[in-house]
């Protein structure tokens, strides 16, 4: 197992004004060169989870490391350094064109006032060309469809040249081909370049395909963790997504189905 | 590059137009001569002594209203943002209205009673503003910002309500904003007062860069959210306050100077910010140049012909911003 990105310790975050823990005793690791998925049903503390490993949220037991050190004491800027992240939704308010939206990945490189050099700029091209919107470099983003500047965030991230990507519900709102284009980007980015992919999504059938690993999490806490073929297991699904389910292989993977209620006595 | 020697050559040419114009009309080679002291006495008094320091501290304010503007805009993630918004102008206002009603309406007793109930209020806001742990939640921000402007405005009615006629007059013409009293001295304060500020607005123009994306956004690239929320509200809110509490209410400068630079140059802060210096400070006095000619001898309140110049332009700015 490559060197460890994240690493949980039992930890728990209740929130302060909560009566019960938004995320229950959670362990898990995440290596370089793995791309693991969180799935889950709403409310199960997926983001919650997240915001403790982002060092967002202070762990109100247990231990949670980013880069071997305990995450909520990294200075933002290194942090940048090591993770870049996709959160959810990011509507920008003021006029910005593609390239500098890319180029404001910098600023953990950059800080407050070094002027951006050639390796800077050439990040800013890799991200772009990675991510397929060099083509978009001079278009507001205000005027892009919604997998483009889905994937012109993820450059951003990329431009941060980080050890680590994550990606929370990045692919909520988009189609097919947009949702699979992402998908198919970080799984290369993980084989091609060694980094950790953490994704935390809806799509149990896209994680079980791309991710090495599965974490499914249930009221706060981890229901089963493991490859696909140890998770995606009609038990699992049917008790967390508290629906009947009928798992089929696909090419070695396991891949699931939600039953309609008149199929469900067949 | 060419852009800034543009704006550069703007600033210039707006500061001999004000330093021409007035009671006494000069020519521009009457103004160098003034400057150089080369002129007869009159001029180089005129020049020296009254038009130089009101044309700096005219663009040292517009200056100071279009940074403050364009960086609360950009940290509350609003476009009708200005430096008014968070309740200063309300608080300056009652400062400068108690001040006259009692009747202690001396040269420096108005400015300081301004700055006072403006820090007053910019105090009550911030802490309005501070959510559990210490949080500064920006939505919060700006409606504390109006309230307390809210409340300001209806005790400063209240006394102006009870005050004889000629001391309301003097308040009312006070809150539309002059540059009357400009002095080497008064300039010299609010210079050494607003260099901190503007300097310190412009070391964090990168990370106003991200926090206008959104905090989630600005944390994961790598800003200490909270910790530059606090620094540039504080920065912009003394700011404010220091102009207001030596010129009054001038509105518009810090609402239409961001919107024309975003335009024109674009979301980057690090050039931003002192482009719309540049900008503010020479609408300022060519604003102020009007004020002093229109109606001479009477001189109109700045404030009434920035907001002359300012509402055409941004009712503009809007229909453009909503299409």
């Amino acid at each position: 197992m490559g060197e460890l990105i994240f690493e949980a310790r039992r930890a728990s975050y209740r929130y302060p004004a909560a009566h019960d823990e938004a995320v229950r005793a959670v362990t898990l690791a995440v290596p370089r060169g793995e791309l693991v998925a969180i799935v889950g049903p709403n409310g199960s503390g997926k983001t919650t989870l997240l915001r403790m490993l982002l060092g967002v949220l202070h762990p109100t037991e247990g231990e949670v490391l980013a880069g071997g050190q305990a995450a909520h004491a990294w200075r933002r800027r290194e942090l940048a350094r090591l993770i870049g992240v996709v959160a959810q939704r990011e509507e920008p308010v003021f006029p910005l064109r593609v390239y500098q939206a890319v180029l404001l990945g910098r600023y953990a490189h950059l800080g407050p006032f070094r002027a951006a050099r050639a390796d800077d700029l050439g990040a800013v091209e890799r991200a772009l060309a990675r991510c397929d919107v060099s083509q978009l470099r001079e278009r507001w983003v205000a005027t892009l469809s919604g997998g483009e500047w889905q994937r012109v965030r993820i450059a951003r991230a990329l431009a941060q040249e980080p050890q680590a990507l994550v990606l929370d519900e990045a692919t909520a709102n988009l189609d097919v081909r947009h949702e699979m284009e992402v998908f198919e980007l970080t799984a290369e980015l993980v084989r091609k370049e060694g980094i950790a992919a953490l994704l935390v999504t809806h799509h149990v059938n896209l994680a079980a395909r791309f991710g090495d690993r599965v974490i499914v999490m249930q009221d706060g806490a981890i229901a089963a963790q493991g490859t696909p073929a140890e998770v995606l297991r009609r038990d699992v699904l049917e008790r967390v997504f508290g629906w009947p389910v009928q798992v089929e292989q696909w090419r070695g993977v396991p891949q699931f189905v939600p039953l309609k209620r008149e199929e469900r006595a067949e | 590059m060419k852009r800034w020697i543009v704006l550069a050559l703007a600033a210039v040419a707006v500061a001999v137009i004000g330093l021409a114009v007035g009671p006494a009309n000069l020519a521009v080679g009457e103004v160098w001569a003034g400057l150089t002291g080369s002129a007869d006495a009159a001029t180089s008094a005129i020049v020296r002594e009254l038009r130089l320091p009101r044309v700096l501290l005219a663009f040292l304010i517009g200056g100071s209203l279009a940074v403050t503007g364009a960086t609360l805009q950009a940290l509350v993630r609003n476009p009708l943002a200005d430096p008014y918004l968070l309740g200063l102008s309300g608080g300056a206002g009652l400062g400068a209205v108690t001040a006259i009603a009692l009747g202690v309406g001396g040269a420096w007793a108005v400015p300081l009673a301004a700055l006072v109930g403006a820090l007053g209020a910019i105090a009550l806001v911030y802490r309005v503003a501070l959510v559990g742990g210490g949080m500064l939640d920006t939505r919060v921000l700006l409606l504390a910002g109006v309230v307390v402007g809210a409340l300001a405005a209806s005790v400063m009615g209240a006394i102006m309500a009870l005050s004889p006629a000629p001391e309301v007059r003097n308040a009312l013409l006070w809150l539309l904003g002059s540059l009357d009293g400009a002095s080497w001295r008064s300039l010299g304060v609010f210079a050494v007062y607003a260099v901190l500020p503007l300097l310190a607005l412009y070391a964090l123009a990168r990370p106003l860069d991200l926090l206008a994306l959104g905090e989630e956004p600005a944390r994961f690239l790598g800003t200490d959210v909270e910790r530059t929320k606090r620094l540039l509200y504080v920065s912009a809110s003394l700011l404010t306050a220091a102009a207001v509490s030596v010129s009054g209410i001038i509105g518009f400068v810090g609402l239409v100077v961001p919107h024309a630079m975003r335009i024109t140059w674009g979301h980057t802060h690090r050039a931003l910010l002192p482009g719309a210096f540049l900008l503010g400070g020479s609408l300022l006095v060519v604003a102020d140049a009007v004020a002093r000619t229109a109606f001479a001898p009477l001189e109109l309140p700045v404030g009434v012909v920035t907001a002359l110049i300012g509402v055409p332009v941004f009712v503009w700015l809007v229909r453009r911003w909503a299409s």
